[in-house]
């Protein structure tokens, strides 16, 4: 009945010693790069608040080779035991504050004031949910406005509830909204964006239907989700729609806060790097949804991962460090 | 009851215990028959059996009236961590810590027993200058992964200062409760019943908030 979810590691001890390699971020792009760093002899750690990263607000995962629907969770499980039969130190737990390059070094400050020290750094921040960015979506946060299906799903068992967004993630997270829900509504301002396999099973769940080329312009309630005023694009009517609640799934906003200093970022906040992951800044690469490539996918995060920590050992060659 | 942790799991679990320092004590309030009660019992008692510094001691939540009180229980399942001097350090379970919340309940018995917590210098301080009461409320669920994060920042504040006390509450376990605080996303923080935060909150906005409390 009650499943286990154990993410809680060793407490790493303190390393004084300098790193080769670090992955900043424990997300399929951090993860996969330290494995492969690990894997060309690179002294490497792996340095995140959490393992997973945003696997952790899905359920299943049926797109990544060699897996045919898998559970989330799993596959972390899969990710974590691979670099553990490495020995690659995993420190999580941890947010890192701030970055500096002094001379060759980078030099991670972590929220606890201890300082890391590595010679080349990925960057595998990921993203943090987009946000709709309408009147009420603030003000009712957590009062009916949701980012995390998996999480607040319970909340609304026998309530009609409305998810925004037309990507994969949208359409998984109306799936298992759908097993709590008496009803789920898609809203999405343009066509969908999921893969056909997704929309074929979505086809068959009775209680969601869905409305396209339509826009949310406001999430209204007093003091929780009561409507939100919708705009049919091709009538151009506004109406109010009721709803108990709205999650949104629009994607992510790049976490590239702590290099805005350091790295070129395009207009999107977005990390700018070459076909081999570098940045703007020397020693400094970036993999998976931080960057400024459009697919944001588990395998293409792992394989940009990879991409860079190859090249980081290139260069660690190259520059004889 | 058999056990509730599955082999595999208890064998992680037992390694990640075995960096514990002092013993800690988990005493457990139920009545045998709550809902949920049966299952955290059992998780209790398979977790204490994974290492001998872990001692857990049950209480009948409408008998043992005296450790109701002493502990200041409010609602069952529930239980109490307390160091290896017996000290309440104000760190409480209600509900059942499973699905991503055995982590929290895991983290809290390594820094119960003295595993450093890594909050760096200037959050300690603050902390420790607290003197007046704060109760943290950390509203969660079983399927959250972003709320064992917030439960285990709730506890630190509370172990590093007696004024401080600090409770998970499982939203499904309690659903009149969360009724009443109006719990719809989670982790939702309530803070002496009146100020909240949303979201998996670093130490600093969790300081700030107690700093705006009269
Ligand atoms: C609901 C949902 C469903 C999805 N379903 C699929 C799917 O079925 N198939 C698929 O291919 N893709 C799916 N995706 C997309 C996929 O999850 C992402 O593309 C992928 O996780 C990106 O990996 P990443 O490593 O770049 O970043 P993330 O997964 O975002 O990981 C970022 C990491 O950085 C850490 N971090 C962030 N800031 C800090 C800091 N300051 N200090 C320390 N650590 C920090 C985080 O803790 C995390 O470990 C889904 C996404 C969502 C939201």
């Amino acid at each position: 009945m009650f499943h286990f979810t154990v993410e809680t590691k060793k407490p790493s001890p303190v390393d004084e010693a300098v790193y080769d390699f670090i992955a900043l971020g424990g997300g399929p792009a951090g993860l996969n790069g330290a494995l492969y760093a690990k894997r060309k002899g690179l002294r490497t750690a792996v340095l995140a608040y959490d393992l997973g990263g945003q696997l952790k607000n899905t359920s299943s995962v049926d797109n990544y080779l060699g897996f045919d629907n898998i559970d989330a969770g799993q596959l972390i499980d899969r990710f974590v035991s691979h670099l553990g039969s490495l020995d690659v130190p995993l420190i999580t737990s941890v947010r890192v504050a701030a970055i500096e390059k002094q001379g060759d070094l980078f030099h991670l400050r972590l929220d606890s004031g201890r300082v890391i020290k590595t010679k080349t750094l990925l960057a595998a921040l990921g993203g943090s949910p987009r946000k709709l960015d309408v009147p009420g979506e603030e003000r009712l946060g957590g009062k009916g406005v949701s980012y995390c299906a998996t999480c607040d799903a319970p909340f609304f068992k026998d309530k009609h509830v409305v998810v925004a967004g037309g990507g994969n993630s949208a359409v998984e997270s109306a799936m298992d909204l759908a097993k709590w829900a008496s009803h789920v509504t898609i809203i999405h301002r343009s066509k969908f964006r999921a893969d056909q396999t997704l929309l074929d099973k979505l086809d068959k769940i009775a209680n969601i239907d869905v409305r396209l080329e339509t826009q949310i312009l406001e999430i209204l309630g007093s003091d929780h989700v009561e409507a939100v005023m919708i705009k049919d694009k091709r009538t151009e009517t506004v109406s109010s729609f009721p709803a108990d609640g709205i999650f949104i799934e629009i994607g992510t906003i790049p976490n590239t806060a702590l290099f805005i200093e350091l790295a070129h970022l395009n207009e999107s906040k977005e990390i700018i790097v070459d076909g081999f992951q570098q940045t703007s800044l020397e020693g400094l690469y970036a993999a998976g949804d931080i960057t400024a490539q459009p697919y944001r996918q588990i395998i293409i995060a792992a394989a940009e991962g990879a991409k860079a920590a190859l090249s980081a050992s290139n260069y660690l060659n190259k520059k004889g460090l | 009851m058999p056990k509730l942790l599955p082999a595999e799991v208890s064998e992680q679990i037992r390694s990640l215990l075995e960096s514990m320092i002092d013993p800690v004590s988990i005493i457990y309030f139920t009545d045998h028959k709550c809902s949920s009660c049966l299952e955290t019992g059992q998780l209790l008692e398979d977790i204490a059996g994974l290492n001998n510094k872990i001692s857990l001691v049950v209480k009948d939540f409408a008998k043992d009236i005296d450790a109701v009180k002493q502990y200041d229980i409010r609602r069952i399942p529930g239980f109490v961590i307390l160091d290896h001097e017996q000290k309440d350090r104000g760190v409480r379970f209600s509900g059942i810590p499973a699905g991503h919340e055995i982590n929290s309940f895991l983290s809290a018995l390594l820094e119960m027993s003295g595993v450093d917590s890594e909050l760096n210098a200037d959050i300690l301080a603050r902390i420790k200058k607290i003197a007046k009461p704060i109760d943290i409320k950390v509203f969660v669920t079983l399927s959250c992964p972003h709320c064992p994060g917030a439960v285990q920042t709730a506890h630190r504040l509370a172990m590093q200062n007696p004024f401080i006390r600090s409770e998970m509450i499982e939203a499904q376990t309690f659903q009149e409760m969360s009724r009443v605080y109006k719990v719809s996303g989670v982790p939702k923080i309530v803070i002496n019943d009146k100020y909240e935060l949303l979201g998996d909150q670093p130490p600093e906005s969790f300081l700030d908030l107690i700093d705006k409390i009269a």
